[in-house]
């Protein structure tokens, strides 16, 4: 394999041994995305220094990553995708930044995603879309459509997304690499621009599961800045890479087999669970009986928050500032509403509407209060099952990529194509997307395992013990 | 107009807002501090940059249960955080952090007087804690407004009265007494023109008899307390004409121009808000367990009715010269500080409610905005005492202490004003004056003693004040007698 | 379900300038959406506690001690327009 191929325990190895450097990495990725980028399209921001600063010896982790483009860094422009934030330079880095640049690893660049992360497929971009590596016609998924492609496509080693209702582990199953949502409060929210804050939880998206525990290592752990993100020692959390499940009780939702579903998927999920019966695990029929309205609530509760969040792009402190050629209200309601209909696209503008709409007078108690009410049954079905598994095992998506503008014209369609990652969002539980396959067409198929809050422990030994007795997560796109 | 006010009842419900007085603003690090340049007291969060988040300062929490308590609340044991949506160029986030159905406190109440020693209890809704928003600066001769956000994030406790306020002199009296109650906390500056004291007012009116209130409008944009007044006066009087004219008031917010002392229209219920609040989900919910409450409870400084009670107990002062004390914490403080100086307590007092707020209501200043020591006020009493200041002279003394910050001793050296009491000087004044008041000397001599006292002024006149009187009188009757 | 009218109310609430256009695919889709919404009309939610928080965090506070704010330079670098020290906006008639 070529260097940009391996991944970031090989390299650290590799670095240990003497056997490649730093600056042979950044050497590597950088030829890298100079030849497929322009296929993918999924950096938007190539940082100056990134690949092109000699890193310092002493830095414990000099493996280069990639930053969605929703997580401020200080001095470069980050943008969510949006047209309204074009221009805006943060000065002040989020924390996961932070973490990471304390343990030395170069950031390559921003790279794309749905605008301000609402969407599945990445083509909400003001950018434009990116492309699936392993079939350039089809989307990576979303909103970090951009992390899992240039993962996928080798033009990073690893990377960074944020995951609302699905955003890391939807695009990291249809990308065939490994994405991890961890507890709702395990990772600091701060300086990650809000979609939706009580849903929102960054996580990494790696070649294995092995730099998926590592990545959580560097970014997990209390921050003073973010009163939700929880005072808990974090663990080491390669220590629960073990080749074994003897003896774990994992539980099949049968909600989560329905019709809809692409048949080639559920028969790779079948397989990935017969694997880990052989290995020892025990598994047993669940039911999470309100999974069938946890897209309805996502949609309620998420909208709702975004709304809020979004008030403050209005074009008077910073980014995109519009006004209408005649004036219409007054300047100042013209600068506020000119500004949002140029700066936002269509799905930001539906998204933001049917949130006001659901907070507002008159509605607040059929839509917001309620959806909040079904949130609690939805976390309910969760506990009640960890009662009885260790861990839960689902398809994270119902199909493998959908090809390029598929679906961006019917947004139920899209919502609905994070039907299996939603939930574990409104629990505020840890999930991990890994391959477990490929579908008739020759796309990735990804196997989700949720796990109760707070135990990413469990969710990493059971991915890591499937991950070791398959090949897929050693396949590379040749692109 | 008699028959006008037996017809309605107005009916005045007021809102405080009052900035806590803590290091550093609610939800961030920066200073909270007035008067600074531009955008200076920033950082990310105030900004409301992306990405950032609100972490409440434990200080503004805790100043904010005493508030509650100080008026008499409940203080709710589970707290949180809502957000307000609205847009104006002032807040960032495009919503203010408040708090909607779970206030901080609730429930409470505090007493004004309604003369002839009769007390009304004044019902206190709720109170509440959110940030402030920026200042937008109007440059009236430029095509623009400026935004500057150094007062974003500064804490502020929201005190809603319930409507039982009926005369605007009553609005008056609750607002000093809510502020005497707050200033007591130490809390705030309570200052209102630096705008740490603020205060909008809902008024309405309906004939005497009925229950159901009438349609009220709200004013905004009082920059004191007797503008708060003005402004109610203004607006029950239009309120009346309206009605008495055949019309209906029509629910609005109201803008108070100072300048021509009348009630602007700024918004009507048709341009309302709907504010669409739900729970700030960056906030974490408080619990306030019932030990801590107690706690800050015992902690609470002494409140205004408690200390007036003391005062008249302990130092025997009268009650009017108690409450004078007692009205303004800095001088009651200053008058405590005195008294573990100085035994005689009624002495002090007559000096501080005499000369020193004389000097004082002179410059339009309050003693915190002086520096007074106490060791310099009571040396002036003690100088009396021993005769070295004549009470003239104490009076004079003080307003160059105040003026020039020097001590009582510097003052009385430099500018000369100690008694003359040495005998060998005095008896060359008197004799000067026995020669030149043949008459009167003649007069005292034959009997008239009280003429003494002509010859006496007439010494003092000679010394320009700084003999000692006594001591003169004493030495004329030696001499003559 | 969803009038023109009621859209237009909604914009002017989110502060988003629609034309005409927009009008009629925004009405569609939020129609479509609300729709679906409404399934949860089938859950009885009467005495369910609503969920705003998935952890049962409390009382997280910071201390009331002094941090470095940005200087007046670094806070106006993000402005679209500045002036005096401030960020410029246009005139706002009160």
């Amino acid at each position: 394999m070529e260097l940009y191929e391996l991944t970031a325990h090989e390299l650290l190895d590799q670095i240990k041994n003497n056997a490649t450097t730093p600056r042979d990495i950044q050497q590597s990725l950088k030829e890298q995305i100079e030849r497929v980028d322009q296929k993918v399209h999924a950096y938007v921001r190539l940082f100056a220094d990134g690949l092109n600063a000699i890193p310092d010896p002493q830095n414990a982790c000099p493996i280069p990553i990639a930053i969605k483009d929703n997580m401020c860094v200080s001095g470069q422009e980050t943008t969510c995708a949006s047209t309204i934030l074009a221009g805006f330079v943060p000065p002040y880095d989020a924390t996961v930044i932070q973490r990471i640049k304390t343990q030395g690893c170069p950031l390559i660049g921003h790279v794309n995603m749905d605008e301000f992360a609402f969407g599945s497929s990445t083509e909400t971009s003001c950018y434009g879309p990116t492309s699936n590596p392993w079939n350039l016609e089809c989307v990576p998924g979303g909103s970090s459509g951009g992390s899992a492609a240039v993962v996928a496509s080798s033009e990073s080693v690893w990377a960074i997304g944020s995951d609302t209702g699905g955003s890391i582990r939807q695009p990291a199953a249809l990308c065939g690499i490994v994405g991890m949502k961890p507890t709702y409060g395990r990772v600091s929210r701060y300086g990650l621009i809000a979609f939706a804050s009580s849903l929102d939880q960054i996580g990494p998206l790696t070649k294995d599961v092995r730099d998926s525990a590592l990545l959580l290592n560097i970014i997990a752990g209390p921050d003073p800045m973010d009163s939700t993100c929880i005072d808990r020692p974090v663990p080491d959390y390669t220590q629960s890479l073990v080749n074994d499940v003897r003896g774990l009780k994992i539980g099949i939702p049968k909600e989560y087999f329905i019709e809809g579903m692409q048949p080639d998927v559920k028969a790779r999920v079948l397989d990935a669970i017969k694997l880990l019966k052989k290995q020892g695990a025990e598994f047993v029929d669940i039911t999470l009986p309100h999974t069938e309205y946890a897209v309805a609530t996502y949609y309620i509760i998420g909208t709702a928050e975004a709304s809020s969040n979004l008030a403050r792009y209005d074009g008077v402190q910073y980014g995109l500032r519009k006004q209408p050629d005649h004036l219409r209200k007054s300047t100042l309601v013209d600068m506020y509403e000119e500004t949002r209909s140029r700066g936002f696209g269509k799905e930001a503008k539906r998204r933001v509407m049917l949130g006001a709409y659901s907070l507002s007078a008159g509605y607040y108690d059929a839509y917001y209060l309620k959806g909040l009410k079904v949130r609690t049954l939805i976390k309910q079905d969760f506990d009640k099952a960890f009662d009885i598994v260790d861990a839960i095992i689902t398809p994270t998506s119902p199909t493998t990529a959908f090809k390029i503008g598929e679906k961006i014209d019917d947004p139920l369609a899209m919502y609905l194509s994070d039907i299996y990652t939603i939930s574990a969002n409104l629990a505020g539980i840890p999930a991990i997307s890994i391959p477990c396959g490929f579908g008739n067409d020759g796309l990735p198929v990804g196997l989700q395992i949720m796990t109760k809050p707070f135990d990413e422990e469990m969710m990493f030994r059971v991915a890591y013990a499937y991950e070791q007795n398959t090949e897929w997560h050693k396949q590379r796109v040749q692109l | 107009m008699n028959q006008l006010k037996q017809e309605f009842e107005t009916v005045i419900g007021l809102e405080v807002h009052l900035q806590l007085n803590t290091a550093t603003k609610i939800f961030c690090g920066c200073a909270n501090v007035f008067g600074d340049d531009p955008n200076t007291n920033t950082c990310p969060v105030c900004l409301g940059l992306p990405g950032t988040l609100p972490v409440l300062n434990k200080q503004a929490l805790f100043s904010s249960i005493k508030i509650g308590l100080a008026l008499n609340c409940q203080i709710n044991p589970y707290i949180k955080f809502d957000r307000k949506n609205y847009y104006y160029p002032d807040l960032p986030k495009g919503y203010q952090i408040s708090q909607f159905d779970l206030p901080v406190a609730w429930d409470g109440h505090i007493d004004i007087s309604v003369g002839n020693g009769q007390k009304k209890t004044i019902r206190i809704k709720r109170a509440h804690m959110e940030e402030d928003a920026g200042k937008l600066i109007h440059d009236n001769n430029a095509d623009c407004s400026l935004v500057d956000y150094n007062r974003t994030g500064t804490p502020l406790m929201e005190i809603v009265t319930e409507p039982d306020l009926r005369f605007s002199q009553e609005a008056y009296d609750y607002l000093h007494i809510l502020k005497l109650t707050l200033q007591y906390l130490n809390i705030s500056d309570c200052d209102m023109e630096k705008g740490s004291l603020r205060c909008d007012a809902n008024i309405s009116i309906r004939p005497k008899g009925q229950t159901t209130l009438g349609t009220k409008t709200e004013l905004k944009n009082m920059n004191s307390f007797k503008a708060v007044k003005a402004a109610l006066e203004y607006e029950e009087k239009r309120h009346r004409k309206v009605i008495l004219d055949g019309g209906q008031i029509s629910q609005e917010t109201l803008l108070w121009d100072e300048n021509r002392q009348r009630t602007l229209t700024m918004r009507t219920k048709e341009d309302a808000h709907d504010y669409r609040y739900f729970s700030e989900p960056d906030l974490v919910p408080f619990v306030v367990d019932e030990k801590a409450i107690q706690d800050i409870k015992n902690s609470l400084p002494e409140n205004p009715d408690e200390k007036l009670e003391r005062f008249i107990r302990d130092y025997e002062l009268s009650s009017y010269d108690a409450g004078i004390l007692v009205a303004d914490l800095s001088l009651a403080n200053f008058f405590e500080d005195c008294a573990k100086m100085y035994p005689d307590t009624k002495k002090i007092c007559n000096w501080i409610n005499g000369a020193l707020l004389q000097e004082l209501n002179a410059r339009k200043l309050n003693l915190k905005d002086i520096d007074l020591s106490v060791n310099d006020f009571i040396a002036i009493i003690k100088k009396v005492d021993g005769n070295i200041l004549s009470n003239l002279a104490a009076k004079d003394a003080l307003r160059y202490v105040i003026d020039t910050g020097k001590s009582t001793e510097e003052i009385i050296k430099e500018k000369g004003l100690a008694q003359v009491s040495d005998e060998g000087s005095l008896l060359v004044v008197i004799d000067e004056v026995i020669k030149e008041n043949e008459t009167v000397v003649q007069e005292i001599k034959s009997g008239k003693e009280s003429a003494i006292g002509f010859l006496i002024g007439q010494a003092m006149r000679k010394t320009k004040g700084k003999a000692n009187p006594k001591k003169v009188g004493d030495l004329i009757k030696q001499k003559l007698l | 379900m969803l009038s023109e009218k009621q859209v237009q109310q909604i914009a002017s609430l989110a502060r988003i300038h629609l034309n005409p256009n927009d009008i009629s695919f925004l009405q569609k889709d939020l129609e479509k959406i609300l729709d679906y919404i409404d399934q949860l009309n089938n859950l009885d939610v009467k005495d369910i506690e609503p969920t705003s928080h998935v952890l049962p965090l409390k009382n997280v506070f910071r201390d009331d001690v002094l941090k470095e704010s940005l200087d007046q330079n670094t806070a106006l670098s993000i402005a679209v327009e500045k002036k005096n020290g401030s960020f410029k906006v246009p005139k706002i008639i009160e």
